[in-house]
Order: structure tokens, then C-alpha cells, then sequence
């Protein structure tokens, strides 16, 4: 652990915290750092709706990433190898992806509703979108820098088409596929919670705890929400990380 | 089992940009390899050596002309051919010795058989201690042998060299020119090799073919009659140095006028 990296963050909360016992800083348009620690509590415990805690919000948020990532891994890693493996099918879908990549996750939200209703369906038909792009576009581009002297090399101890699709396109893209898994999940979870705003059925999600919070007016729960949804985007970024770390020691 | 190679009136044709609209790599190459005979070729860069090597390996079209393994012409690539190349292919995400039996795996050879042959191969090779090494935890001089044994294990009957030690400097190149020289006197394996340097092709070779500039042709066969272990400046092997460097300079194309 470096400490000197903790030293910013640190003086900046303590100029804050000052500042707000100071008088100088309004508490209702931003609670102290301890007010917001005492929000996290309230939260954590009493929850927000009343009844509605924390670790419920997170479960319910993560489960929707889970789906909406992991239908986005699940069918971009194998249409972005193909893309990357044919050309015909490079040709087909690309012109496809352009046109339906630049418009934002969050621009599909009033179609997903019309389409899925309201529900989870919806907020992971949204993360797939924001997840989708990034994890195709890095699987095609992993698989169309493999040099082509390993498929020559490959081909000349006889392998044959399969084999060189399994053993040589597959392992040489893996850096680039585990690149676009985290970019994916770092915009999918940014969608979800914004996904999350504009209302859940079952009433638990963390966006729909930021709203909720604002709807009565307790920025301390606002900003400790905020905290909660920054710390989770950190540790799966972390773990991602982490498994890059393990499957490409080789690079 | 080393089988002749017979390379008959290969021609090559690019189309081009160019007024005549094609560019003739070679207009007619013939050569003949020996079964378990070391030939080598050298020419002047650009002249279309590892162009010729990839015809002979299947990797790349020729215009006309026959490649011939014992006789017989294949249909597609030859599955008897092996290649080494010089910037070594290996695959990145595969131990040393993972490289080294992939070979064995596409024959569908079970793991532990190939395992074992392969962990052979890198005691034979001197690599024990890096069987478990990524390749960029290796020297160049260690990479290159385990691609010279990743193609030798599985056993082609004629194996195609293209500048293997072009990249390592010259000390760990002598010593891998005797590496080879000593596992080749063990397999006898039918060897093609292709390089810019004629001091290393009058070393290795029983038998060197110098081509011209483009449209290359042979335009002068060797025998190297030298008993190995070679003396590296022997008279003899002086001499053909000589006469292949001459060949090498002599100008080919038209007398330049003023």
C-alpha cells in the first residue's frame, strides 16, 4: 500500500469536515463526512425505504449486472471472435455495430420499458448494452492482431482449422478480451445505476436508494449511497484485474 | 525417414503496379535435395529466398512448376513438410515445453506420450530448467531451439529452415550451428536452409545453391566435400567462400550506361 497516495484524499476530507463544523459549508446541500458515515449507517441498518437495508440494494443491483454483463460476455466474446476469425462476417456485422454503438446505454432506457416493462429485465437488457460494445469491439481486435505467423506456424505442424481456432485465435486474444470484460463491466455497472432511477418494480436497487433518499431529503444517505455504488464499481474492477493478472502471466 | 525433395522449374509471378503490370520473382528455380542431405540456399537479399521457402512449405502460391517429395506431388500443402522460422512463432502463452509438443497434440498424441517426448526433446535441446518458461522468459538462442524442436518432434520427413539464426548475434549463433549440426548427424532429416551469411552455409551444408538477383535463378550449385567437424577458415572452405561471394557480386543485370 502506498501512503502517500492516501495523503490528498485524506487532507481534502479533513478541510471538508472542518468546513462544515465551521458553519461555511450548508449541511443540507452537502452533509459532513461524518454525517454522511452516519447516513452509511442509517442506511446499512434502518434502510432506505424504511425496511429496505443496504446489503438488500446491493444484492438486488448485483444481480442485474450479473445478467446484462453476463449475457453481453456470453454472446460478445463468440461473435467477436468470429468477426475477427471471417471476414464475410466482419463485413455483415460491423456496419451494423457502428450504427448502434454510438447511441448511449442510457438512450435506450424508454424502448427497454416499452419492451421489458419495468424490472429487471429492463436494467439488464440496459447493462447488456453498455457492456456489449466494449467486449465485442476488444474480441475482434484481439483476434485480428494475432500475428499471422502463429496460424503459419500452426498450419505448418498440420493443425487444422478447428485447432487453430481453439488453440491459437482463442488463447492469443484472451489480454484483449479480459481488456473489454472490464471496460464493459465498468460501463455496465454505471448504466445499471442510472438504469435504476428511472424506477424497479421490487423497490431495492441502489439507484432507486439514491432517489429514493432524495425524494426526502437526506443527502447524507444520497452521498453515502454514492460511496457504496463507487466502492463496488472499485472491487470488481480489482477483481478483474486480478484475474487478468493470473490468466496472461504470460504476457 | 528423410525423403528427396525435388524442386522442378518453380516459377513465381507477382501482379504489380509496375508498367508490365507483374514482377517475376523467379522466372525458373530447379533443385534437387537428397534425402538426409543439407542444402542450403544463399542469394542476394531481396532475391526471393524465403519467398521460395514458403512455395516449398505450402504457405504461399506458386505461378507454375512442381514441388516433389520422393517423386510423389501433393495435392494441397505437404503434411510432410516442417519449417523452423527465423523470428522463431512460438506461441506466446505456452510454456517451453507446451511449444514444444504442440506438434504432437495436432497428431492426437495423449498427453502424457507427448509430455514425456516433449520433456525428451528439452533435455536433448539443453533447455532442462526451462521447460516451464513463457517464451519471453527465454534468449533468443533458447527460443530458436525450442522451435527447432517443436519442428523436429513431430517428425517431418523434410524439414525447411528460413534464416534461423539471422537474429542472434554471432557467438550464439556458432554455437547453435553446432547444436544443429550434431542433432542433424543423429536424424539425418532431409534440411533446407535458407541465409544471407555464406560463411554459415559453407559450415553447415553438403551442398549449396546461390541464386541470382530478381528474376532470381540458380546460378551456381556447391558441394562442400569438407569433412565435419569444419574448420570455420579452413582453405578449402576459404575457397568456396570466395567463389560464392564472387558469384554473389558479379553484376547480373545489364551493364549500367552513361
Amino acid at each position: 500500500m502506498n501512503w502517500k497516495r492516501l495523503a490528498p484524499p485524506l487532507a481534502v476530507l479533513v478541510l471538508w469536515q472542518a468546513g462544515s463544523t465551521a458553519g461555511l459549508i450548508p449541511g443540507f446541500k452537502l452533509p459532513s463526512p461524518l454525517q454522511v458515515l452516519g447516513g452509511l449507517a442509517d442506511l446499512a441498518l434502518r434502510g432506505m425505504p424504511p425496511g429496505h437495508r443496504l446489503h438488500v440494494h446491493v444484492l438486488y443491483s448485483l444481480e442485474r449486472v450479473l445478467w446484462g454483463y453476463g449475457l453481453a460476455v456470453l454472446v460478445a466474446v463468440p461473435l467477436g471472435i468470429l468477426m475477427g476469425w471471417s471476414r464475410r462476417v466482419r463485413d455483415w456485422i460491423e456496419p451494423l455495430v457502428e450504427i448502434l454503438r454510438p447511441i448511449p446505454p442510457l438512450a435506450w432506457i424508454p424502448i427497454a420499458i416499452l419492451w421489458f416493462g419495468i424490472g429487471i429485465r429492463s436494467a439488464a437488457f440496459i447493462i447488456f448494452l453498455g457492456a456489449f460494445f466494449p467486449v465485442l469491439l476488444n474480441t475482434v481486435s484481439g483476434v485480428r492482431s494475432i500475428d499471422p505467423l502463429l496460424i503459419e506456424a500452426a498450419q505448418m505442424l498440420n493443425a487444422g482449422r478447428r485447432f487453430i481456432f481453439l488453440k491459437v485465435l482463442l488463447p492469443g486474444s484472451v489480454p484483449s478480451i479480459l481488456t473489454g470484460m472490464r471496460i464493459g463491466i465498468g460501463i455496465g455497472w454505471m448504466s445499471l445505476v442510472a438504469a435504476e432511477f428511472t424506477g424497479v418494480r421490487q423497490g431495492y436497487g441502489l439507484g432507486y436508494m439514491i432517489m429514493t433518499a432524495r425524494d426526502i431529503q437526506r443527502p447524507d444517505e444520497i452521498l453515502a449511497g454514492m460511496l457504496v455504488i463507487g466502492l463496488i464499481g472499485l472491487g470488481i474492477d480489482g477483481g478483474l484485474r486480478l484475474a487478468e493478472r493470473r490468466l496472461v502471466r504470460w504476457r | 525417414m528423410a525423403l528427396h525433395l525435388e524442386i522442378e522449374a518453380i516459377q513465381k509471378v507477382y501482379p504489380s503496379e509496375s508498367p508490365e503490370g507483374r514482377v517475376e520473382v523467379f522466372h525458373r528455380i530447379d533443385l534437387s535435395v537428397d534425402p538426409g542431405q543439407f542444402v542450403s540456399i544463399v542469394g542476394p537479399s531481396g532475391c526471393g529466398k524465403t519467398t521460395l521457402l514458403r512455395i516449398v512449405a505450402g504457405l504461399e502460391a506458386r505461378t507454375s512448376g512442381r514441388i516433389l517429395l520422393d517423386g510423389r506431388e501433393s495435392e494441397e500443402r505437404d503434411r510432410r513438410i516442417g519449417m523452423v522460422f527465423q523470428d522463431y512463432a512460438l506461441f506466446p502463452w505456452r510454456t517451453a515445453v507446451r511449444n514444444i509438443e504442440i506438434g504432437l497434440e495436432i497428431q492426437g498424441m495423449p498427453q502424457q506420450k507427448r509430455r514425456s517426448l516433449a520433456m525428451k526433446y528439452v533435455r536433448v535441446f539443453g533447455l532442462e530448467g526451462f521447460a516451464d518458461k513463457y517464451p519471453k522468459e527465454l534468449s533468443g538462442g533458447m527460443k530458436q531451439r525450442v522451435a527447432i524442436a517443436r519442428t523436429l518432434v513431430a517428425n517431418p520427413e523434410v524439414v525447411l529452415m528460413d534464416e534461423p539464426f539471422g537474429s542472434l548475434d554471432s557467438q550464439t549463433r556458432n554455437r547453435l550451428q553446432d547444436f544443429l549440426l550434431r542433432i542433424w548427424r543423429e536424424r539425418k532429416d532431409t534440411i533446407l536452409f535458407v541465409t544471407h551469411n555464406v560463411d554459415e552455409a559453407v559450415y553447415l551444408s553438403d551442398r549449396i545453391a546461390v541464386l541470382s538477383p530478381r528474376p532470381a535463378a540458380v546460378c551456381g550449385i556447391f558441394d562442400v566435400a569438407l569433412e565435419r567437424p569444419r574448420d570455420r577458415t579452413g582453405p578449402e572452405a576459404n575457397r568456396i567462400r570466395k567463389e560464392i561471394l564472387e558469384l554473389l557480386h558479379r553484376p547480373h543485370t545489364s551493364p549500367v550506361t552513361f
